[in-house]
Parts: C-alpha cells; structure tokens; sequence
C-alpha cells in the first residue's frame, strides 16, 4: 500500500472569531506534487502552517507519514517550508543560510559544506555561495530558499505561494523547474498558490479550497472537466454556468450546469448544427476581447444568460475579431462538456451571474461588459502585486 | 482690493515674491544653500564643543603651583605620569570603567526580554502605551529619582523591608547600590534600540528557523542575536557613556564610593590641570568604546 505523507483529519483553526479552517480532511501521498488552491482568506496557507507547526490547530488531527504531530513543534516536525517572501537570514551568506539546517543538526562541517554547495548546485546557483541575500535578484533568492528547504531532505516539502513574487516569464521557467526537481528529489510537494494555472500545471492532485473547506480534490484534468461544485467551476479557469431556465431551454434539461469556455464554437447565427450529441444556442455578441493568441467573446443568449467562448485566432485578426461585435451568433458544443453542477452547491450570490432569469437579463452584465460570467469577482489572471506578501519582498537588486 | 484683482490672478498662474524669488535662488545653487543650513551648527561644533575639548587637553599638560594652586602654564606630562602610577587613580579609573560595563550588561540582560515582550508579544493596541510607560521614567527629574533609590536603599528602606522576609538586607549604600540606580536610569536607552530592532525582525525569520529545525535557543544565538546586534551596541554606547561620566549617582548612594567624576569634581579647584587630565580618561575609553563598537555596525543604526 501506497503510504501517506500527510493525513488531515477534522482539522479545525478559529482565529479569535474568525474560521480559517473549518474542518478539513485531507490525504497527500508520499512522492506526490499536492497543489493547494485557493482564493486568498480560502484557509489554504492556513492548512499549510498547521502542517508546518507554526499554528495549534483547534481541533483535529495532523499525521506526518503516519505519525501523529498535532502538537508538535515546528522544530520537532520532519518538514521544511520555502516561505511566500523567502524568509533567508539577511545575515548569513547564501551558503550559510543553506546549511542552516544541517548546522542545527550538528552535521560536521565538511558535510554541511559539501551538501551545501551540492544543493546550490541543484538549483542553478553554484559559485554563489559567499554572496548575501541582498546581493541576489528575486528568482535567485527564490531558488536560494528552495535549497535551504531541501538540503535537509524533508518527509514532506510546504511551498507557501513561493513564485507569487516573480514576473510571468520568471513564473513560468520557476514552475517547469520545480516540478522537474520534484521528479528528482522524490520529495512530497504541498504546495499553496491562488494561480489555477500554476495548480493545475504542476501538480499530480489539487485540493480547491474555499471558505475553510475543501471543494474538490483530484488530478488536474479531474478538477477542470469535472469541477464537483460550482465554486470549483467558476475559480478553476472560466466557467460559464448555464442554470435553471436557461439550462432547460438550451440543454432540455434543469439544475445547473458548467461548460468551459474553449469548449464553445462560435458559429454564424444561420450555421445548421445538426451533428449528433451537439448543443447549440443563438445569441448577440456582447463584448469581443482581443487576447492576441485567443479571443474571447461574450454572448448573450436569446435563452437567456450570458456564455463566454474562447476562440484560437487560427485565421482572425484583431480587426477582423473587432466586426463582431452586436453580431448575432450561434454557439455550439459538445454534450459530454457539459458537466452538471450539484444544485446545493450553488454559488452565493453574485459569484456566477450566468442565472437562470432569462427574461429579466442581469443590469450588471450589461454595463460591465468585459466581465465574463463565471468569472465576476475573482482575478481572472491573479495579479502578483495584489497577493499578500508581496510587498514585503524587497526588489530584485 | 478690487485694483489688485488682475494682479492676484497672475500671481494665481505662477507667484512671485521676495521669498519665492530666494527659495528659487536657493534651489538652483545647493551648496549655498548647504553653507546657509549648517553655518550656525557647524560653528557650535567646532568653537564651542571641539575647542573646548581641546581646551581641556591643553590643560592636562599644564600644571600647579603646589602653594598658591593657580596654574602654572608649563609644558610637562606629569599629570598623565601620575594617573598611570597614582595606585589611587588607577583603582578609580578601573572601578568606573567596571561600573559602566556592569550598568550596560544589567541593562543588556534586564531590557532584552522587556523589549521582546513590548516588540514581539503584547498585543499591537497595547504596545504604545507600554513603550510610553517604559519612557516615563524619562520625564522625572534625575535628581528625584536617584534621591528616590537613596530612600529605597537607606537603611529600614523598601529594599531592606523587603528582604528582611528572606532573611537579607538591602544592599545599602556603596558600589552596588551605585550599579543598580545607574542601571535603573539608563535602562529605557538600552529598551528603546532594541524595540524597535524587535519589531523590525520579521517573523517569517523566526519561522524560518524553527522550521529548519533550530530550538529557541538556537535560533535565539543565530538569528535574533545577530540581528539585534547593531542596536544592543547601540544601547549599549548610550549606557556606556552615560555611566561613565556620571558623578551626582555616586555621590547619593554610593556611600565613600569614588569614580572619574568625583575625582574631578574634587580636583577641578585645587589642581585644575590634574582634572582635566582626569577629564581625558572618560573620553578615551569612550572612544575605545566605539572604535569596538563599530565592527558590529551598530553605529550606522544610531
């Protein structure tokens, strides 16, 4: 049997009156690279620094590879953390700062040394040893805290939003390289990000968080196509919603239903769509939005509710995008994308406005235009300098 | 006023005036205006505080006609000869020096957890109000409080009523009781540094360590330590050099106690030069003080 490296149970954690974590259940197997997603206040850093030991939990159980440390300590607990803004000692070297925990453990010098540079080497930053944390760029110190966290080689490492304070390009070379130094560790990953992509690009299983619970635990495949409740449908990517009336007039049948955007072709409104298994529904244009690989159109159906469709620029242009604008269209796809939503799962008000009130079209939808549906008051792209934490990370020098 | 309006309105579009022509004078020549802010300072510094200084040097090397005790302008480093060889001054001058290490160790010691606690553990709405208590001190007159320790230290004083129940008596009045009030009025220089240094460690640092695996001792050596460093040195040149140029303390509970500046306060009218020789000590181990000091780097942090 496939052990366990993390096992959550009834996990609780009230700040005076606030829940942060209102009672999770969670499994992490050994070796796997586990994604923590979330909007912020979701619970998910929470989660992590219970596991970590930073927090008491009010109530629960925290099982590091089947041993109970509820209590323990950090100190006392086999788990290392690359933290949100890097925590490196501004006083030690890079080299000391990275031996750290060897030196805590009393390793003879030539070993810490040797398992130092060696970890240095890991990462990319051999021959940076001497230098101070101040002296490294923001995607350096990053790699230095990587380091620190694995030279100690932990049961389990707790990745705390650690690429939140790196631009995109630097983002995205950082996600390739940690997933392609966890296949080489063999190290469980928890990892707690805001950014779906991130999640869904690095991980083997996610685990969506949202209001101190868990939503939906799976692979990434699992958590995009078959979103298990509406909040999932509507944080993971965009979601559009297609909800009682609405849903019955387009899919014949009721309840709520989820379909992605990319999914949607947009045909001419006169297009026949006769192909078996395939759905259709007139509409007008609402907004075109030019994303130079892809466009996004948001239509308002006749059947009520708006859909957002994504669309490969394949041939179009930006001009040719810009012509669409009030044109009538039909959208069409597939069946089997459609995926129900459970009805009690339904969102709080206003998270999806894709609502079933097909005769009394939402005002909102209408005079913000570039807002799609699903995806109304969350960051469609997570804005770094938005994440908390950021501001704290000095600039890259 | 009504003649004046067409005026106001172009003054509206762009002022002019004496005062604005000079500050715009000003602004396109930076050195006058460096020469204007510190003219009058600087002349402080160097007349009145360096010269007089360097008056007092001077007058080490003079020395006294031993009847009249007027002084007697002669070159000879005699004084200096005497303070080395003097076993009197020599004791004196070791004893200070121990009393101000002592005062800034007890400081070092007592503020350390005080600042963790109004730094790092009180609750944020409470920590003004604890940083302000810990100033108050501040705003009595010396002379009050160190009468207040003589009355506390005298005999069937607080300090003694208090002790009695353990079977012990107060310290009364002498060498110790001179360490401790001096302690007592230097300890807010020594919190203050370190407060702020506290607060200023960020708690991912702390988090950092124990998740790497170091106790809180560990981590109290290799990372707050190191850290608050600059500032305890900093304290640590304000308790320092409070201590040793103190005089009035040691008068009031020291009993026959005598530092530095007793032994000038007692010179300064019979043998003016021999005092301000004396005078010199303090100076010098204060910079020695600092010269030590500034491989910690605390003095970029004053």
């Amino acid at each position: 049997m496939e052990g366990m490296a993390v096992r959550l149970q009834g996990l609780r954690k009230t700040f005076s009156e606030t829940v942060a974590v209102a009672g999770v259940d969670l499994e992490i197997r050994d070796g796997e690279f586990f994604s923590m997603l979330g909007p912020s206040g979701s619970g998910k850093t929470t989660v992590l620094r219970l596991i970590a030991g930073f927090e008491t939990p009010t109530a629960g159980r925290i099982e590091l590879a089947g041993q109970e440390v509820t209590g323990l300590a950090p100190f006392e607990r086999d788990v290392h953390t690359v933290f949100q803004d890097y925590a490196l000692f501004p006083h030690m070297t890079v080299e000391q700062n990275v031996a750290y925990a060897l030196k805590v453990r009393k390793v003879p010098r030539a070993e810490r040394l040797a398992r130092a540079r060696e970890a240095l080497a890991g990462v990319r930053l051999d021959g940076y040893g001497s230098r101070r944390p101040a002296q490294l760029s923001g995607g350096q110190r990053q790699r230095v805290a990587l380091a620190r966290a694995l030279v100690g080689r932990p049961r389990v490492l707790l990745l705390d939003e650690p690429l939140g304070a790196l631009d995109l390009k630097l983002r995205e070379q950082m996600q390739l390289e940690l997933k392609a130094l966890q296949r080489e560790v063999g190290i469980t990953f928890v990892f707690v990000t805001h950014d779906q992509e991130e999640a869904l690009t690095m991980s083997d299983r996610v685990a969506v968080f949202h209001q101190g619970r868990l939503e939906q635990v799976g692979a990434p495949a699992e958590i995009y196509e078959r979103p298990a409740t509406a909040f999932v449908a509507s944080f993971v990517g965009t979601s559009n919603l297609l909800r009682g009336e609405t849903a019955r007039r387009v899919l014949g049948t009721g309840g709520a239903h989820s379909v992605r955007p990319e999914k949607i072709r947009v045909l001419d409104e006169s297009a026949c769509v006769d192909e078996p298994g395939v759905v259709s529904a007139a509409g007008t244009v609402a907004e075109v939005v030019y994303r130079g690989d892809a466009t996004r159109f948001l239509v308002d159906l006749d059947a009520g509710g708006r859909l957002t469709a994504l669309q490969q620029n394949l041939e179009t242009s930006a001009e040719d995008v810009a012509a669409y604008r009030g044109a009538r269209v039909r959208l069409a796809w597939h069946r089997r994308h459609t995926v129900p939503i459970p009805e009690e799962s339904a969102p709080r008000p206003g998270a999806a406005d894709t609502t079933g009130t097909a005769d009394a079209p939402d005002a909102t939808n209408t005079s913000a235009p570039a807002e799609s549906p699903g995806t109304a008051g969350r960051p469609d792209r997570p804005d770094p300098a938005k994440s908390p934490g950021t501001a704290q990370v000095p600039d890259a020098r | 006023m009504t003649a004046t309006a067409p005026a106001a309105r172009s003054a509206e579009r762009r002022p002019q005036g004496p005062l604005r022509r000079a500050a715009g004078a000003l602004h396109r020549r930076p050195r006058l205006r460096l020469a204007l802010l510190l003219t009058a300072p600087l002349l402080w510094l160097a007349v009145l505080y360096l010269g007089s200084l360097s008056v007092l040097f001077v007058s080490a090397f003079w020395t006294t006609d031993s009847f009249t005790s007027a002084v007697v302008r002669v070159w000879s480093a005699d004084n200096f000869h005497a303070l080395v060889t003097t076993p009197v001054y020599r004791q004196v001058i070791v004893r200070s020096v121990g009393v101000a290490l002592a005062v800034t160790v007890l400081c070092a010691v007592i503020a350390f957890p005080l600042a963790f606690y109004t730094a790092r553990v009180a609750r944020p709405r409470w920590r003004p109000l604890l940083v302000v208590a810990i100033l108050t001190p501040l705003w009595a007159s010396y002379l009050v409080k160190v009468y207040a320790w003589r009355l506390i230290l005298s005999q069937g004083g607080l300090a003694d009523w208090m002790l009695r129940p353990f079977g012990l008596s107060g310290p009364g009045f002498g060498l110790p009781a001179t360490v401790l009030t001096l302690t007592y009025l230097w300890l807010p220089y020594m919190v203050l540094p370190l407060h702020t240094a506290l607060r200023q460690l960020p708690d991912g640092l702390l988090d950092a360590s124990a998740d790497l695996g170091a106790r809180p001792g560990r981590t109290f050596r290799s990372v707050v330590l190191p850290l608050v460093l600059p500032s305890l040195a900093a304290g640590s040149v304000f308790t320092f050099s409070l201590s040793l140029g103190d005089y009035i303390t040691v008068q009031i509970v020291g009993g026959k106690t005598q530092l530095i500046g007793n032994l000038v306060y007692s010179d300064i009218e019979l043998n003016l030069p021999m005092a301000a020789a004396l005078g010199t000590v303090p100076v010098v181990v204060i910079v020695l003080y600092l010269l030590a000091i500034r491989r910690t780097g605390a003095l970029s942090s004053l």
